[in-house]
């Protein structure tokens, strides 16, 4: 009898079990009898198949979960809609005059300090980065957000990446605010293509196409060169990849964790009491998804 | 849910229920309408191989390429009439039924070896040899009265398949 190759125990899980099938005579032990039956038989398969095609656990992370609405009574409706008044025609124009004086700020003494303090590297650094914190805390105030940080701050040393899960692009902004990261992100085209290179520059931000193949040499090793630099920004990185839920998390891609240094996790939990801030790029463009935010009373989240 | 154009109405509930021959009740039908458009991203009415294979869990199953191949080009009346064998409230008819489908690739009503063997190689491709599989699957068709150019037709099916059949998937319905 030829050799048979045994795979792992989690193919076999459905599989018909391949001893049961050679004729008896080559096997030590007595198996129960084989029949036509049991050949044939390929119902616990199709019920797995068919199970994916009904419900499956990857789609449900990305599922956006509407509010259930509470305002559909005599009481609350009127409260609501002096809500929405007082969102959109108080709030959303405060919010606005905020966010731009914020950039008016941060782009005036921001081009002065990268130009003039060229050859002061450390100033510069130091200096850039305390103003990237300023924008984005012009961002989070943007839409009224209330953050409440727990655990320690992430200090400055080298061998070490953070992981966070993510669920819209606003993450970024949110853990800026406490601390300048470098991240790794995809490089956009348009205006955020411009805010990349020119600002996020500045942070030590990596790059990456999804497109080209060699990239991932490339950004792996660029990965590699940061987090072992001992002036760098920390490091963040997004294992999941793509935005989920806040409900559930996807599979870790491993990048962040060959890196050979200690990962120190973060956690983002919103609180959808005033908004859901799952930004489901299949369903919203970013501008969508941000003047949803700035319309609603507030962004509330744990980091 | 999604990006459909038209809703579904009581009326096409009820179409869709009787297509199925009431194996799905009403607000299976409806969640089910939900997962069509879900899976369906690009709004055309059916699903593609490619929206297939973007369930992990379908695009791993050794029969996934045999069942997309029946599910291809279906529109949300026929693929619920496609799910409706693994209702709870489907007959063993039809659960058999569907089986049968699966395995007659040519569609003539009749099984071949060669389409059993194909099956076989799907689920333990790599684990045996081709050698061994028509082995042990002459092996068995001759211990149940069958010989290797006998085709089995569904009265055949039902016969070897028989009670105590279970393939059954839940709907889940909010």
């Amino acid at each position: 009898m030829s050799k048979l190759n045994k795979s792992s125990s989690e193919l076999d899980l459905d599989r018909p079990n391949i001893e049961d099938y050679l004729p008896s005579g080559s096997l030590q032990d007595s198996h129960p009898k084989l029949r036509l039956r049991d050949l044939l038989d390929i119902s616990p398969t199709l019920t797995e198949a068919a199970g994916a095609i009904v419900d499956d656990s990857f789609t449900r992370c990305f599922k956006s979960n509407p509010p259930e609405p509470w305002n559909w009574n005599v009481y609350l409706f009127p409260l609501w809609c002096l809500g929405v008044v007082v969102r959109y025609g108080v709030l959303f124009p405060l919010r606005a005059i905020v966010l731009t004086t914020g950039w008016i700020i941060f782009l005036s003494c921001y081009f002065p300090v990268h130009f003039l303090l060229k050859g002061h590297d450390k100033l510069r650094k130091r200096l850039e980065r305390s103003l990237v914190e300023l924008i984005c805390s012009f961002f989070v105030a943007s839409w009224t957000g209330v953050v409440r940080y727990h655990g320690p701050r992430p200090s400055m040393r080298p061998k070490q990446v953070f992981v966070a899960n993510h669920t819209s692009m606003i993450d970024f902004i949110i853990l800026e605010q406490m601390t300048a990261f470098a991240v790794i992100m995809q490089k956009h085209p348009g205006w955020v293509g411009l805010l990349q290179s020119t600002i996020l520059e500045s942070l030590g931000c990596i790059w990456f196409n999804r497109s080209e193949s060699k990239d991932r040499e490339i950004v792996a090793r660029k990965l590699r060169e940061h987090v072992n630099g001992a002036d760098n920004n920390p490091l963040l990185i997004f294992p999941e990849g793509t935005c989920v839920n806040n409900h559930y998390t996807v599979m870790f891609k491993k990048g962040a964790f060959e890196l050979g240094c200690t990962v120190c996790p973060i956690a983002i939990k919103y609180n959808k009491i005033f908004v859901d801030a799952f930004w489901n790029s299949r369903k919203q463009s970013f501008r969508t998804h941000v003047l949803q935010l700035m319309t609603s009373l507030a962004v509330v989240c744990d980091v | 849910m999604g990006n459909t154009s038209s809703m579904l109405t009581q009326y096409d509930i009820e179409e869709v229920q009787e297509h199925c021959s009431n194996t799905f009740s009403q607000q299976e039908i409806v969640s089910l309408y939900q997962r069509f458009c879900q899976l369906d991203r690009n709004g055309c009415g059916f699903i593609s191989a490619e929206e297939f294979m973007t369930v992990p869990e379908f695009a791993v199953n050794p029969l996934s390429q045999r069942l997309f191949r029946m599910l291809d080009g279906l529109n949300f009346k026929e693929f619920v009439a496609f799910l409706s064998a693994f209702s709870s409230r489907a007959s063993l008819q039809q659960k058999v039924e569907f089986i049968f489908k699966v395995y007659d690739t040519d569609g003539n009503g009749k099984v071949t070896f060669n389409e059993m063997l194909d099956i076989l190689r799907d689920l333990t491709g790599q684990f045996i040899s081709e050698q061994q599989r028509e082995k042990v699957l002459s092996h068995v068709l001759e211990e149940a009265g069958y010989t290797k150019d006998s085709l089995l037709v569904q009265a055949d099916f039902v016969k070897i398949l028989g009670n105590g059949l279970k393939m059954e998937v839940e709907v889940p319905v909010d």
